[in-house]
This record gives structure tokens, sequence and C-alpha cells, in this order.
């Protein structure tokens, strides 16, 4: 069997303190690094949520100025989706898929470590451009033009802060798919991978393939705005509605970028705490390939209202309700593989078994959006507010919240406090819907997104709305503490951490070793 | 250095990571303040380029000192393979974003502008007719000239599939161990290479000063020089890149049996010549 080589020249003088941090090509310090980091981001997002959710705790207006307004709902998305759940996803990537395969590190750990600490320095100049002359950004994450071309001193910042961001994730992800591709322990083929290792390889494919996209468009925004290019411009033959285009062809696979992981981790946790292997695994890969080839050819449904052809909007609408059949593939498989099984009901399980309720939600919302004459009316009100809310909260981030209390013993050796789980959980849980329920009624009853102000007729659901935000949000601080204290200390973790977990990362010790798998394992 | 034959090598701490995330948040920092006016942006921009410069050459000059000492295993190249093919799939997507935004400007925005869509168009350029080429209504007076495919896209079409053939002649005499061969074509691609650079850029001048089409000549202007713009860099980068290959080829760097460097250039080369193509047929003759 092959051995890793270690570069044993500078292992005697491995550097301590912050050095070792700014210089690792470990996959557990990087993980840990993208975990904490992305934690801090979803602080920080979550505080300019709040900002908003206090403006609109009554009508009128009270807390903030309409523009900082504005800047804080463009800010929360951008923060949220590049900073804090993309990050966290490509830590648990970092962290688990060598574990789960076997491999010694990942493919190109120096990379690696360049993928992680572009991000520190992308956020540090999207957040300073809220110090700017003409404030951050305020058109909204989408940036359409001619909008966001009327952003101050911040336009050129967030152009390159994005690109910045951009070419982090695309060089995680190259990496993520060496890793799979290349360092699979002998005897692990493609089909006995752990679900969570195929989520993220056909993730990372959708990230390679829209994340330079991306790109272009917003370099079309900067052309746009110093060169007297007109790509948006109809005075000059090109046209506004492009840059929609080009943004969702973007915009819709990066959604299945924040979900298409957290279904890997809810196909990791429902097994284990259900003691059954999960139903339908090859179903499951096969729905996660259908979901992000059909990615790629729904993104006009962002986009209904703009005044598309007819044909254009029949298309958009029948392939994106397509999308339903092999997420229902997956929901099915989840329930079925819970289906008279020995159920334990740990943190982890709890926030699994959340998720496919209401990320099961979000998605008959979806449905709802998607047809087309119905969206005519739902289009940028609450509605849709809600609508990706429920994915991304009760979806990507309980996902995330399930993967952090089900793999803690195996990063930090130590068992979490069960009991703070459990009210981390059901505080959770009930906020999350006392505040993102309410903006259902608060769509479909009229009420516009991304405005401080509102009629008084929508007063109380957004007041219950607001409730809902401040409990959740301060309920994660129990999730921060439960955090520190298990670092520090508690109940010794076994190696296999629970009692139905099955792959590789239950065979090594806990905490997992700096260096794990140095000798492949040979999987039968 | 413990060498496990065959073993996966796995580098221990690195400090070119963090010294190119300075050296790019320092670069693209000062292209947003020299955007924006603000004074400190070139010395900015220019602290930047040269740190990521430094960073480029010493993080290539670990690999390239690490592959010699033959660090790295069967499985370690096959790492660098997927790296380097899925890093041209992401280019690819970058220059398909621009070929999207030429394909829409010329099947749907500019027939729309012009008159098939009556509810645009009369209610903003009445009585306007377009067609490809065009710098748009808002530019209806504006004289230029847009650019034919004849001669010198023509000519640099030739001159960038010709060094696909003579990277190609070096890679075969690589592998049979032809060494002076290897270094005459390898230097026969540079050229053509650097030729191709050269003649575009008079492309530029000639657009400019002749033509009057310019970056900002409406969507004609925008796509065109956005498309060969960036393709440009992409060639500059390109002839580096091979430039540094043959220097490393004189030095004996390569084996015929191993000599990965040398074919993710070759890759590199002929996606900027498939590319090329897409342009010559998009942007130029159709």
């Amino acid at each position: 069997m092959t051995a890793t080589t270690q570069d044993h020249a500078h292992h005697e003088a491995e550097p301590t303190g912050l050095k070792r941090w700014l210089v690792t090509t470990n996959h557990k310090d990087i993980g840990s690094m993208y975990l904490l980091f992305s934690l801090a981001m979803f602080l920080v997002g979550g505080a300019m949520a709040l900002v908003i959710r206090a403006e609109l705790f009554q009508p009128g207006l009270q807390v903030v100025d309409p523009y900082f307004f504005n800047q804080m709902t463009t800010m929360h998305a951008l923060v949220m989706i590049f900073g804090a759940v993309m990050p966290a996803f490509t830590g648990l990537a970092n962290w688990m898929i060598p574990l789960m395969v076997g491999a010694p590190d990942m493919a190109l750990p120096r990379m690696n470590n360049w993928s992680f600490w572009l991000l520190p320095f992308g956020f540090a100049i999207l957040l300073s451009t809220l110090f700017m002359p003409g404030g951050g950004p305020a058109g909204g994450w989408t940036m359409y033009p001619p909008l966001m071309l009327q952003t101050g001193t911040a336009f050129p910042f967030v152009i390159f802060a994005i690109h910045v961001l951009g070419i982090s994730s695309i060089m995680g992800s190259i990496n993520v798919i060496a890793t799979i591709l290349n360092m699979r322990a002998p005897g692990m083929t493609l089909m006995k991978m752990p679900l969570f290792v195929w989520t993220w390889l056909i993730t990372a494919y959708l990230m390679i393939a829209v994340m330079p996209v991306l790109a272009g468009a917003i370099t079309m925004l900067l052309t746009d705005q110093y060169f007297g290019t007109t790509f948006f411009s109809a005075a000059g033959g090109g046209d506004p509605v492009l840059y929609q285009h080009i943004f969702w062809f973007f915009g819709h696979p990066e959604v299945y970028i924040l979900i298409l992981p957290a279904f890997g981790i809810i196909s990791t946790i429902i097994p284990t705490f259900a003691r059954k292997p999960l139903f339908g695994y090859s179903s499951m890969v096969y729905a996660t390939a259908s979901i992000a080839f059909l990615s790629f050819i729904v993104w006009a449904h962002h986009m209904f209202t703009v005044g598309m052809p007819v044909a254009g909007v029949l298309f958009f609408m029948y392939a994106t309700m397509l999308i339903a059949v092999p997420t229902g593939v997956k929901v099915f498989n989840w329930v079925a593989t819970m289906w008279r099984g020995a159920m334990t009901f740990e943190t982890p399980m709890l926030f699994a078994l959340a998720f496919v309720f209401l990320f099961t939600i979000g998605g008959f919302s979806g449905l709802m959006l998607a047809i087309a004459p119905a969206d005519f009316q739902y289009h940028d009100t609450y509605f849709v507010v809600a609508h990706f809310h429920y994915v991304l909260v009760t979806g990507a981030v309980f996902a995330i919240l399930a993967a952090a209390y089900y793999w803690l013993p195996k990063w930090t050796g130590h068992m979490y406090n069960e009991r703070l789980g459990q009210w981390h959980f059901w505080l959770s849980v009930i906020f999350v819907n006392v505040l993102f329920f309410p903006q259902h009624f608060l769509g479909l009853a009229g009420m516009p997104r991304r405005i401080p102000d509102y009629s008084v007729q929508f007063a109380d659901w957004n007041m219950i709305s607001s409730i809902g935000g401040f409990g959740f949000g301060f309920a994660q601080l129990i999730f921060v503490y439960l955090l520190w204290q298990c670092i520090r200390g508690g109940q010794k973790a076994e190696a296999r951490a629970w009692e139905g977990a099955e792959g590789l990362e239950w065979e090594v010790p806990s905490p997992a070793p700096h260096h794990t798998f140095d000798t492949p394992p040979v999987i039968r | 250095m413990a060498q496990a034959e065959g073993g996966y090598y796995v580098p221990h701490g690195s400090n070119w990571p963090i010294i190119g995330s300075v050296g790019l948040t320092a670069l693209v920092v000062g292209i947003a303040l020299y955007l924006e006016g603000i004074g400190a942006g070139p010395y900015v921009l220019a602290a930047g380029v040269l740190i990521t410069a430094w960073m480029v050459v010493g993080w290539f000059g670990d690999v390239v000192r690490e592959g010699v000492k033959g660090l790295y295993s069967d499985q370690v190249d096959r790492s660098l393979r997927w790296g380097m093919i899925w890093f041209i799939f992401s280019e690819i997507m970058f220059f398909a974003a621009f070929f999207g935004a030429l394909f829409y400007a010329r099947a749907l925005s500019v027939p729309w502008l012009s008159g098939e869509d009556p509810a645009t168009s009369r209610l903003l350029w009445d009585s306007m007719v377009l067609s490809w080429p065009t710098a748009g209504p808002g530019m209806a007076d504006l004289e230029w000239k847009p650019m034919g495919p004849w001669p010198l896209p023509t000519i640099n079409t030739l001159i960038l599939l010709t060094s696909g053939m003579t990277l190609t002649i070096a890679h075969h005499a690589l592998k049979e161990g032809h060494r002076g061969k290897l270094i005459a074509y390898m230097w026969a691609t540079v050229a053509l290479g650097t030729i191709f650079i050269a003649f575009q850029s008079y492309e530029y001048y000639h657009a400019y000063v002749d033509l009057n089409l310019r970056l900002d000549t409406g969507i004609y202007g925008s796509t065109f020089f956005m498309l060969t713009g960036f393709h440009g860099m992409h060639v500059l980068i390109g002839t580096i890149m091979l430039l540094v290959i043959t220097l490393r080829c004189m030095k004996g760097h390569f084996r015929p049996e191993s000599h990965f460097g040398f074919e993710a250039t070759a890759w590199y080369w002929h996606f900027v010549d498939v590319v090329w193509l897409g342009l010559y047929i998009f942007v130029y003759i159709l």
C-alpha cells in the first residue's frame, strides 16, 4: 500500500500561533478556519437582518434611513450567501471529504489554503464599503443595472470583492473535485461514496460552471460604468435584461450550490439516527444529478415579469416545475429511511427532521412561484422572501447546524451539551417559523420586498415576524456558547460517537488526529 | 526527506497563499481606487502587481523544484491534471458569459430595438432600423466602421492554428526524446504567439485610429473589444507560460514519460486557440 509523503524537512519547525493558521496546508485546520469564519459571518449577516427586522417592526421609519435599509438588505444577502453558507459547506467538505473517502488530505493542499485566505480579504473589501462615501451597495444582492450603477465610491470595491470571493470558490471547488476523483481509497468506487461526497462533487461542478459567469456579468457592469461599454444600455443596442439573464444563469445554479450539500448532510444524519441504511442510495445520486442539470435551464423563472416572449415564459415554467420530481424523490427517500427505523432524537436528528418538514414547505412555495401567471402576483413580494428563507434558513442553515452537531464530537473529541443543543433546536425551530411563516401572508397580501416602510394593514404580521427574528437571532447565541464549551471540554467522545453512524470518518479516533489515512484504508 | 516511493506528497505549510491573498487584494483595491479617482490607486495597484507576480514566480518555483526532485507520484500528477482541466473549464464558462452577451444582442436585443417588438422600439426610437453590426439607436449619427475578417484576423487565425501544430510537433519530439527539435519548435510556438499579440495590437490601433471603432462604440464595440481583449490577455498569459516551458525544456526539466508542466501549458494553449476560432466565426465572419 502506498504511504503519504509528508514534507519532513519542514516538519520539525512546524509553525505555531498565528503563523500556523496562515501557512497551514492541513485540511482539518483549513476546514476549522472555514467553519469559524462562516460562523462569524453568520453573526454579522444576522445582525444586519436584525436591523432590517427592527425597522420593519412597525410601519413608518424609526430606526434607520431608507438608504441604509437598502444597504442592509443587499449586504445581508451577500454576507449570508458568500460568507456564511458557502464557506460553511466548504469547511465541511474540507473536514469531512478526505475522512470520508480515506484520503490523507485534500488533493491540492496549498491551493486549499489560498481558497480560504482569500475569503477574509474579500470580505474586508466588501464590508469596508459600508463606510465609504455614499455607503455600501444598496441595489439588492442581484446588482441589477441601471440601479446598481448608481452606487457611490463602493461600486468597484463591491465588484472586485465578489471577484475575489468567486476565485476562492472556484479554487475550493477544483480542490473538492480533484480530491473526490483522485484521492479515494482503493475499493471506494463512485457508487460506494457517502452521499455527502456525491452531493459535493456535483456542487463543485456547478460552482466551477457558474462562478465565472457571475464574474463575466459583473465585469460587464464594471466596464459599462467606467469604460463606456453598453452591454446593459438600450441606447447602445444592449439591454438591462441581458444582465438579468446572465446573472440568473449563475444565480439559479447558485441556489442549488447552497442546498445540494445540505441534501448530502441530511442523507448522512437520518440513517444514523434511524439506524437504517439510506433508502434509495442510487436514486439519491441520480436525483442530485438531475437537479443539477435542471438548474441550468430554469434561470428565467426569476424574471417572469420582465417581459419575455411567452414561449420563453412557458419553457421556463415547465422546466422549473420538473425540478419537483427529483426533489420529491429525495424527500420520499428520507421519509422511507425513517420508516420503521429505531429512531432517537438527538440534536442533529432534530435539525435534520426540521429540515425535511420545513425545506419541503419552501419547496412547495417554490412550486407556487414557478407558475408564471401566479408569479406575476407574487413577484418581488414578501412571499418570495418567505420562500427562499424557508429553503435557505430552515434548509441550508439547519442542515449546517445539524452537521455541526453531528460531527462536533469528531472535530473536538468532546460530546456537546445535549441539553443546550435541544434548547437551541426548539427555540430556533419555533422562532424561525414565527419569523418567516407570516411573510407568506404578507406577500400574498401584496407587501413588496426591500422596502423599509409599509402600509398599515401589514403591521400585525410584520410585528410578529420581527419578534420571531429577534428570537431566532438570539437563540443562535446558545449555539455559540455551546460550541465554545464543546471545544474547551466535556464528555469524551468515542471514535464512533453515534451508535448508528456509518462511514470511514468514524473509524479514526475522536478528535481526529492531525494526519489521518496516511496509508489508505482498503474498502471492501 | 523521507520519500516513500509512490506516496502522495502533502506539502507542509507555504507562505505563498497568504502572500497571494495580500497581493490580489492590493491589486483589486488599487484598480478600484484608480477607477474612483483616488490618488493612492496607482501605487496600491503597482504594489499589488509586484506582490502577485512575486507569489506566482515563487509558488510555481516551489512546484517546479518539487517536480524536478521527483516528489510527485502518479497520483499527485493526476490531481494536477484534474486541477488544470477544471481550471480551463472555468475559463471556458467565463468566455461563455461574453459570447452569451454577443448572441443575446444579435438575436434578441438589437432586433427588438429595431422594430421586431413594436412596443419597445416605437416608444423609444420610432422608425429606427438597425442591423448588425450596430452601435445602437443612441449612436445613430456616429461615423465608424466594423472590423472585417480580412486580412489581419484571418492571418491571426492561421498563426494560432500553426502555433497549435508546432506545439504538438514539439510535444511529440519531447516524447520521442528529440531535444533539439523540441526546443526549436517551442521557440517557434512562442514566436507565433508573440506575432499574434503584435498583430492584434496593430488591429486595435487600426480600429481606434482608422475605423473609429472603440470600446464605447455601442454594443458592437463592447462585445468586440471585450471578447477579443480578454482573449488577447489569455494569449499573453499563454505565451508567457510557453516561454517559461521553453526555458524549462532547455534546462532539461522534462522527461519523455513525465512532463505535466508542458502538457498543462499545451492544454491551455489549445483552449486559447479554440476560443479564437469561436471569435473568428462569431465576431469577425458572421
